[in-house]
This record gives C-alpha cells, sequence and structure tokens, in this order.
C-alpha cells in the first residue's frame, strides 16, 4: 500500500507563455501510514501536486499509482479513489453549506451512495473523532468558531473513510491555541484512524513538532526530501528558497558557528534546552 | 506629537434579535476598554480570537461604532456621523485576506482608487500612485494584474492603496495571517519602514509573536478588555501570563525562559536570536 508518483509534471493550458510547468517531473514514492510535510513557497506546487493525488488535476505527463494502480487507467475507478484519498482544502470553513453540523459531514458519505444507517454511523463517528460534541447535531454550522468550523470541514472528508488524508494549511488564521487543537487532532487521527498523512504548513514550528519526512518544493520541483531533521539542517538552502528553520534550530546553528560543539540537530525548544544545560554543566 | 488613538470606557455589544426585533442575546465584544496611542507609535493588539482585538480595530476607522464610551481618532469622536469620513481619511485599514480587497484590474488603477474616491485631481493621483507603490517596493508591478501576484506582494499593494489616501494612521488586522514565510517577512518591512520613514502611526493586529518585537507599545486583550499594557520587552517577560491568555512568545523568549527556571541567570525578556547568543555568551564570564 502505498502512493508511487512517477514523473509527474503538470502544464497550464490555454496560457500564452511556453514552458509553463505548475510540476516538473515529480518523483515520490509515500509509504502507508507516514507522516509527510511539505514546504513550499507560495506558487512553488504545492497545491498543484496534492490535487492530483485525488484526481482533481490530471498530469500532462507521468503518473501516479496508487496501491500499485496506475490511477490514470482507462478502467480505474477514479470515484474510489477520491473517497479513499481526502483532501481539506485550505480555509475549508468557506465550504460548509447545509443547515446543520450533522447533515455537512454526511453529504459525503451520502453521496458515496451507502445505506441511510452508514451514513449516519460514520458521520457520528467523525464528529466523534474531531472533538465535537453530541449536542451540536442540530446546530448550524454557521454559528460556531472558525476553529470548530474547520472541525466541522475535516469530518465531512474523514466521514468517507479515507486511507490518505491531505491538510493543506489546515491552521492558517487560526490562534495559537486553535492551530495547537487542530495539530493535535491531526496526530491522532494519524495514530488511531491509521491515515497517512500529507500536511501542508507555512509553519517550520509546527513541522518540527509533528511530521516524520519533510519534502521541499520549489519551482514546481522536489528540492529536498528526508526526515525532517536532515532537511532542517539545510538552514541556508531553506532561506534562499524563501523559507526558515525553527527558529531554535536557526539559533544553535548559529552558537555552533561561534564554536560552541552542539552534537545533535536540535528542532524544538525542549531540545534546546538539555543540549544548553549540557553545555553549560560542562563549562563549570 | 498629540494623541492619535484615544479610547475611553469603550464597550461594545453586538445584540442578536429575532424577527420580531426582540432581543435574544447580548455579547460584549469589548469591554470598557482605554486605549492611548500617540501619534507616530507603532503598537501591536494581541489575543487569541474572539479576544475582541479584531472589533476593537474596527472601531479606531469607523466601521463600528462604540455602544457606549468613546472613541476619539486623530482629535475626532467617531460616533459622529459627520466626521466619519474625515475619520477614514485619517485611518486606513488593512485586512487579513488580500485577495478580498482589489477593485482594479491593474496594480496602479487599484492603488489609486482610494484618492480617486477622495476627489483628489488626476495628476495629484499619478503622482500619489507612483510614491505609493516605490515606498512599498512595487513598482515595477504598476501595470500587473493584482491577481497575479504572490501574497506578500498583494499585502504590499494593500498597503499602498492605504497610503495613497495619505491617512496618519493605518491599521493592519492580520495581515501576514495568510502569507508564506517569505511575504509575511516583506509585509513586516514594509510596516517598518512605513512607521520609521513615513512616520505613519501604525496599529498591527497579530498572533505572531515574532512580529510583536518591533513595537514600541503593546496591548494584550482578553475576553473584550485590555489585560496587559507594556513594552514588548516587559510583555515578553511575563511568559506564564501570556500563556494563560493562549498566547505563545517566541521560541528563543521561551527558551530562555525555560534555563532560568533552571538557575542559570539568563535575563528576563529575550527577544532575538541575536540577544540570546549575546546573554549566552555572557553567562561564561558568570560561571
Amino acid at each position: 500500500m502505498s502512493i508511487i508518483i512517477d514523473h509527474l509534471s503538470y502544464k497550464y493550458k490555454d496560457v500564452v507563455e511556453e514552458d509553463n510547468y505548475a510540476l516538473r517531473d515529480i518523483n515520490l514514492k509515500i509509504e502507508d501510514g507516514e507522516f509527510v510535510g511539505l514546504i513550499g513557497h507560495t506558487g512553488s506546487g504545492k497545491s498543484t501536486l496534492m490535487q492530483h493525488l485525488n484526481g482533481l488535476e490530471k498530469a500532462t505527463e507521468g503518473t501516479i499509482y496508487y496501491n500499485g494502480k496506475d490511477i490514470y487507467d482507462k478502467d480505474y475507478d477514479m470515484r474510489r479513489l477520491r473517497e479513499k484519498v481526502g483532501l481539506v482544502f485550505q480555509y475549508p470553513e468557506y465550504q460548509l453549506f447545509e443547515t446543520t453540523i450533522f447533515k455537512d459531514i454526511s453529504f459525503g458519505p451520502k453521496n458515496l451512495g451507502l445505506p441511510q444507517l452508514e451514513v449516519d454511523l460514520r458521520s457520528y463517528e467523525a464528529m466523534r473523532d474531531v472533538g465535537l460534541s453530541e449536542e451540536l447535531i442540530d446546530v448550524s454550522p454557521f454559528t460556531l468558531s472558525g476553529g470548530q468550523k474547520r472541525r466541522v470541514a475535516i469530518a465531512g472528508v474523514l466521514a468517507m473513510k479515507p486511507e490518505v488524508l491531505i491538510l493543506d494549511e489546515p491552521t492558517a488564521g487560526l490562534d495559537p491555541e486553535g492551530r495547537e487543537e487542530i495539530l493535535h487532532l491531526v496526530k491522532n487521527l494519524h495514530e488511531e484512524r491509521k491515515c497517512t498523512i500529507i500536511l501542508v504548513s507555512h509553519s517550520m514550528e509546527d513541522m518540527a513538532d509533528y511530521v516524520q519526512r519533510l519534502i521541499v518544493m520549489h519551482e514546481g520541483r522536489v528540492v529536498l526530501d528526508g526526515n525532517k531533521r536532515d532537511v532542517f539542517a539545510h538552514e541556508e538552502e531553506l532561506r534562499m528558497l524563501g523559507l526558515a528553520v525553527p527558529q531554535v534550530t536557526s539559533l544553535m546553528n548559529q552558537l555552533k558557528k561561534r564554536g560552541y560543539t552542539i552534537t545533535n540537530d536540535i528542532l524544538t525548544i525542549e531540545e534546546a534546552k538539555e543540549e544548553l544545560l549540557r553545555i553549560i554543566g560542562k563549562s563549570i | 506629537m498629540g494623541l492619535m488613538i484615544h479610547a475611553k470606557d469603550l464597550v461594545y455589544e453586538y445584540i442578536r434579535r429575532d424577527k420580531e426585533e426582540n432581543v435574544v442575546d447580548i455579547a460584549t465584544a469589548i469591554n470598557k476598554v482605554n486605549v492611548d496611542v500617540e501619534a507616530g507609535q507603532f503598537i501591536v493588539i494581541l489575543g487569541h480570537n474572539g479576544s475582541g482585538k479584531s472589533t476593537f480595530a474596527k472601531h479606531i476607522n469607523g466601521i463600528l461604532t462604540p455602544s457606549e464610551g468613546s472613541l476619539w481618532v486623530d482629535g475626532k469622536k467617531t460616533n459622529d456621523m459627520e466626521k466619519l469620513w474625515e475619520i477614514r481619511q485619517s485611518a486606513g485599514m488593512v485586512f487579513q485576506n488580500p485577495d478580498n480587497q482589489f477593485v482594479a484590474n491593474l496594480v496602479e488603477e487599484d492603488v489609486g482608487f482610494g484618492p480617486e474616491n477622495l476627489g483628489v485631481e488626476p495628476a495629484e493621483i499619478w503622482d500619489r500612485v507612483e510614491e505609493s507603490l516605490s515606498a512599498v517596493e512595487m513598482l515595477p508591478f504598476r501595470k500587473k494584474s493584482p491577481n497575479r501576484l504572490s501574497g506578500g506582494q498583494k499585502q504590499r499593494v494593500a498597503i499602498a492603496g492605504i497610503m495613497a489616501m495619505r491617512p496618519k494612521c493605518i491599521i493592519l488586522d492580520e495581515p501576514t495571517a495568510m502569507l508564506d514565510p517569505q511575504g509575511r517577512k516583506e509585509v513586516m518591512y514594509t510596516i517598518q519602514k512605513l512607521n520609521k520613514v513615513e512616520g505613519m502611526t501604525v496599529v498591527l493586529i497579530t498572533h505572531y509573536m515574532d512580529e510583536v518585537v518591533y513595537a514600541d507599545k503593546v496591548f494584550v486583550m482578553d475576553h473584550g478588555s485590555v489585560v496587559m499594557e507594556g513594552t514588548p520587552r516587559e510583555i515578553f517577560a511575563q511568559v506564564d501570563e501570556l500563556k494563560k491568555y493562549h498566547l505563545d512568545v517566541p521560541q528563543v523568549t521561551e527558551l530562555a525562559y525555560e534555563l532560568r527556571k533552571e538557575g542559570i541567570p539568563m535575563p528576563e525578556a529575550v527577544l532575538t536570536i541575536e540577544e540570546f547568543m549575546n546573554a549566552f555568551e555572557n553567562l561564561k564570564t558568570k560561571f
């Protein structure tokens, strides 16, 4: 079970400019159960790539294999792909439209043509999994706070029982508490529902805290891919791409340049604290 | 230098009514807020979602008017309807979503839209367009469509559009919330330049703590009230207090704070990487 992206390119149609590619020769393999982060500045191709993974966009060259099957085969069931690869768009709360929260969450499974009982069951489960209380079933989604609306939107995707969950900047515009809540939720979905997670975010701190593997895109290409520690070790390159590393990582790199022996690649405050205490301990 | 913004016991209530116009619910979004901002200051208002910070911002250029108490902007009281146009001219506002703020097909037309509406002479409008676009370093894009710009560029054009109206004060409501790190950097640089070079009063609403470092003064709001007030250094010295209001501090600030808790004599409020490094080097002399 995996996603294999094989020499995938996507060229814009209807444009005057020749050679206008949004994606250029992407090759990636994402294994079942991975927690992957995807970074890149605006226009680097992240969202376009994600839209290919559940068949919303069709590549102009190359292909994608989902669980071993070529999704561009004539008899491939695209509907099933959209069910199995769930995509939560940016600002998904703008897409809520039903009169009650429960109806909004059931919209997806209902469209799959499932029996009513199954639709209800899945919707309940999804509501529970995103931490929305049962009392909210008949409430209009428009009376909720921004963070809660976003949970409703995520629940709507979960009710399709996806194997892969792609979230495009799920924390944009939320305050620190809301951000933490959504990321905890994503982490739980990874651990308990065993979903493969692909998280797109501009927050390097969030990436450092949550993902395992980090993929960096620039001008339609994958330029870095690996364990998050290895990727964040490339501070200079990331900076040149308009990206950054977590502030503590940058601090530790600069201390290293001033001659301190910092042994590990530091990504979190906790790690930095231990490392600095060790250095201070030595010099006493 | 006088007071640019003077809020006295400001209260704002959202009133929900049913179909028969009976009041069903009153929510106090702002509760007796007193805020003074001097001309030329760079002010940051912090607070989690729902703390009342955006509601307060909307009072500064008269989008909302107080339920109780008063607000003066550049000496004009905002609930005086006759002064509304003057107030909007004194205080311009930039919003979170760059895509919702464009009205024209070309960058230069968009920037000229504000002054045109104010009845400025055409020759003067073009002068202002050029000046504002240079100030935000977007002049080479004047003939481009706003839709083809990056998020950071869009926000800079939105800022230029406000500047072209020559307000004394600019209010920015989470202008970087939807931007990538590069875009955030561009916009923060532009805002600082506006304040330091053009001398404009800046009110920045944000929950990114690293943007607070540039401010002369910080107000923290919670449940509609101002709960903390001071320089960034004074505010960031109170890490526990900030966490109580669901706010973060920059990572280096938190790291220094954590080391202090372990008995390491780091200074109370470290704001930047540079400060942290210097403080850390100074430790050597203490051991």
